[in-house]
């Protein structure tokens, strides 16, 4: 049997998986971003703040994904329900480059600019929303892009925890030393790395302020 | 005409690690003059000015804005009574010449059509075409046009105060001397009291109406122009020498 005809033969088992892949990865991205972007902000306004945040962002992204997943699962709530899991171990990870990129972006505005919006009279406030994270989106964004892909492949891991997802295949594959069950979690997930990496970058350009 | 809007009183500023940046400064801006604040790099002339629109509080002293002392003004309220040209400009780079002109009434809650009636009326006022300038970025404008957009966001609101820190510091000398000449034929149908810094001694008695000059976190003495350059003090004496050097050469030439 082809790859392409063990495709189109599971292809509703295929586009489920893919369904929940897309779903853990997005709730796990929603997620990162408000935190991580709140955080980065915080970075750039007290850089006292820079090591333990970044700091405990840098270790969680050391811990091996399976070894996270096990530690999160005696946690009360957490480890009642397998996607709830995996959804914040995967947000754990996404959080560095996000935090990192927001707290970039933000301390790379133009002093001056800053210095004349202050001397203009805008609050605090008006310069964070009007000014400094309008300027940084392209560089978060950046963030969000590199914190997705690497999220979407780390997904794969949920299925250990019997979340679902493309991973499914992949475990599945591996115990049955099947190379097509394996590629037909593989594939997807690639694919849909290659495709958020893509939409993710354009939209960076886009959004890049002329200078 | 003599009416004291801004006073110095004993003011001085040290950097919270105890460095003195300013030093026991005391003088008064009457309204409608313009006051340069003439000085070597770091002889406290910005400092002199951020402490005018609260963008720092004096450790010592006062400063006193229309009688009151800036810590008892809400710091948002006064920066938007005075305003403030850098030579960077600080433009936003992400939005057009517009938005940046009318940010200021914009914040202030202005309606609608009267804000883009001003943003036009501001551009023709610092000579640029508003049909041609009004949609364009900071990018795509030469450094003198900058300089004017900065100007006309500075005076959106019409505020009573204008600090300007190096205005033409960073343009060549030709766009320099051309947007100079347009600044004083501005000052002089505006009558705003006009704080600015330099270190250009042509530029600080072309343009001013007095002459503060620091050195080292200090006031030196206070001058009209033509008072300057007769000065016996040493530093006024050493910035005349160094004019008439330039004049020596321009008629040996």
């Amino acid at each position: 049997m082809t790859v392409t005809q063990f495709f189109s033969q599971h292809a509703n088992e295929i586009l489920q998986a893919t369904v929940e892949h897309v779903w853990i990865v997005a709730a796990t991205m929603l997620l990162a971003v408000a935190i991580g972007v709140p955080l980065g902000i915080a970075v750039a306004r007290r850089p006292w703040l820079s090591k333990p945040i970044l700091g405990t962002a840098n270790v969680a992204e050391t811990i091996p994904s399976l070894a996270l997943l096990g530690f999160l699962l005696p946690v009360p709530w957490l480890g009642d329900r397998a996607d709830r899991l995996t959804i914040t171990a995967l947000t754990l990870y996404a959080l560095l480059p996000i935090i990192r990129n927001t707290a970039a972006g933000i301390t790379g505005v133009d002093p001056a600019v800053r210095e004349a919006a202050r001397g203009m009279g805008l609050t605090p406030r008006q310069i964070l929303f009007q000014v400094e994270l309008p300027l940084s989106v392209s560089t978060i964004l950046a963030g969000v892009r590199v914190a997705t892909v690497l999220t979407i492949g780390v997904a794969t891991i949920a299925a250990a925890v019997g979340a679902g997802g493309l991973g499914e295949f992949i475990f599945r594959g591996l115990a049955m030393v099947n190379n097509q069950l394996i590629l037909a979690g593989a594939i997807p997930a690639a694919v849909l790395a290659l495709g958020a990496d893509f939409l993710l970058s354009v939209m960076e350009r886009a959004l890049r302020p002329a200078r | 005409m003599n009416e004291t809007i801004i006073e110095f009183r004993g003011a001085g500023y040290r950097l919270p690690t105890g460095q003195p940046l300013l030093s026991n400064v005391s003088f008064a801006i009457e309204r409608g003059e313009t006051l340069v604040l003439l000085g070597r790099s770091g002889a406290g002339k910005t400092t002199a000015l951020r402490l005018i629109n609260r963008l720092a509080d004096p450790n010592e002293g006062e400063v006193l804005i229309e009688g009151r002392r800036t810590t008892e003004w809400d710091a948002i309220a006064l920066r938007r009574h005075i305003g403030y040209v850098i030579q960077e400009t600080g433009l936003f780079p992400h939005y057009t010449v517009e938005k940046n002109v009318s940010l200021v009434p914009r914040l202030e809650g202005w309606p609608g059509p009267r804000i883009h009636a001003r943003a036009e009326e501001l551009l023709a006022l610092v000579g640029l075409d508003p049909s041609l300038f009004l949609k364009r970025y900071p990018h795509e404008l030469s450094g003198g046009q900058r300089q004017r957009v900065g100007v006309a966001r500075a005076l959106a609101a019409d505020p009573p105060i204008l600090l300007m820190d190096e205005p033409f510091g960073a343009l060549d000398p030709l766009t320099r001397a051309e947007i100079r000449a347009e600044f004083q034929a501005l000052q002089r149908r505006l009558g705003k009291t006009i704080v600015i810094v330099t270190h250009d001694t042509s530029e600080a008695l072309l343009l001013g109406t007095r002459i503060a000059l620091m050195e080292a976190g200090e006031l030196k003495g206070l001058y009209s122009p033509s008072e300057f350059l007769h000065s016996k003090e040493p530093v006024a004496a050493a910035y005349a020498a160094q004019l008439r050097a330039l004049e020596g050469f321009e008629r040996g030439g």
